[in-house]
């Protein structure tokens, strides 16, 4: 009698045992759902805004003091905001120079500013101060070379950069005095207040004559080129 | 003869293992709540945010780990993860309210605890949904442990 009872209990709760899996499996499965349907609306809303407000984004992208390569009447504007002690930018700046030269005709690039690290506003200063001696590209590709040695732990650390600037011909002495120059702080400030404006949080960030990548990587950066190339020429 | 046995039951207290089974669905929504926030939305966590994400995550997979059998023994592995959770989580409300001052802020440097990316209907912060759902963990899980017991 009593065994047939525990039979019997047994029996139900093997079959409430089935009903509270399948909650918990839907469970599970509406919940992973809600968040990769949210994520896709999300990025969809995200890319119509985007491209709206491409236009706006021009005003804070068309700087005049930015560093430039390419030819000024070239329609496609790559504008990148970096960091000269980000790991992530100095993996970039090959990528950068092969779309210069693939597209040597139609692209032309400002770089600005964004140095998120501490310690790295100092290394941006050297770089501006080496482009008075006309030194701007061969400082910070030096710079991007040896970013290890000079920026351990994440840290850009200035007296560590000296050393690496050694045969590039730079007037170190002269570097030293232009660094702290009032236009430099304007630089710095105003490359700063554009990339808040532009919701710049991260580097490096690159926009597309005004496009911000729609999701972050190389392969990105490559088709938003190459889509902009083709639609201006 | 089975006294010394843990209390691995195929019939739990009735309603013990739906009590542990919202606490897990809180936790399961909290964390997938927080991963939309950073992964998607872009917003970088602060040091006290990542605090109480260690406290939550786990909490997705002990909680669902004692539900299959139940097992009353989970409330004493995920009510102290709970419980401290709770604690970050209040702590940074009361950072985010002001209450407490600004120079004993643990985070000053990067990403800043105090200001808020977020205030839905004015005052839904981020740190008060944290602090809500390990409240209502903690309670739920509380809540098992006394139904068991009984």
């Amino acid at each position: 009698m009593k065994k047939n009872t525990q039979a019997k209990n047994h029996a139900l709760a093997a079959k409430a045992g089935q009903g509270k899996k399948a909650v918990f499996i839907v469970s599970a499965i509406v919940l992973l759902m809600v968040f990769v349907l949210g994520a896709l609306i999300y990025n969809r809303d995200k890319l119509d805004k985007s491209a709206q407000v491409a236009e706006q984004n021009l005003a804070f992208l068309a700087r005049e003091h930015a560093p430039r390569l390419g030819p000024a009447e070239a329609k496609v504007h790559l504008v990148e905001f970096f960091d000269p002690a980000c790991g992530t930018c100095r993996e970039f700046y090959p990528l950068v120079k092969e779309l210069m030269k693939a597209n040597r005709d139609q692209l032309r690039l400002s770089l600005r500013y964004a140095p998120f690290h501490p310690g790295s506003d100092n290394v941006v200063r050297i770089l501006e101060a080496a482009r008075k001696q006309d030194k701007f590209w061969p400082t910070l590709e030096a710079v991007f070379a040896t970013q290890a040695y000079w920026a351990p732990n994440h840290k850009a650390e200035v007296e560590y950069v000296w050393p690496q600037l050694g045969n590039l011909g730079l007037d170190l002495e002269r570097i030293k005095r232009d660094m702290y120059a009032p236009e430099i702080d304007r630089i710095l400030a105003q490359d700063l207040a554009d990339a808040k404006a532009l919701n710049v949080t991260m580097t490096p960030e690159f926009f597309v004559n005004g496009r911000p990548l729609p999701s972050f990587g190389p392969d990105q950066l490559k088709k938003l080129v190459r889509d902009a190339v083709a639609k201006a020429y | 003869m089975n006294t010394s046995e843990p209390k691995q039951e195929d019939h739990p207290p009735e309603g013990a293992w739906a009590l542990v089974f919202v606490a897990w669905f809180i936790a399961s929504a909290s964390t997938l709540g927080a991963l939309f926030l950073s992964q998607v939305m872009g917003i970088a966590p602060c040091v006290l945010c990542w605090y109480q994400r260690i406290f939550m995550f786990p909490l997705v997979f002990i909680l669902a780990a004692g539900l299959f059998p139940f097992d009353a023994r989970l409330v004493r592995y995920s009510l102290p993860l709970a419980v401290v959770g709770w604690t970050i989580a209040l702590f940074h409300v009361l950072i985010v309210a002001g209450v407490v001052p600004e120079n004993i802020r643990p985070c000053a440097q990067g990403i800043p605890c105090k200001e808020q990316p977020i205030e839905w209907f004015g005052f839904l912060t981020i740190p008060l949904l944290s602090l809500m759902a390990f409240s209502l963990i903690g309670l739920l899980l509380m809540a098992t442990h006394f139904k068991v017991s009984k």
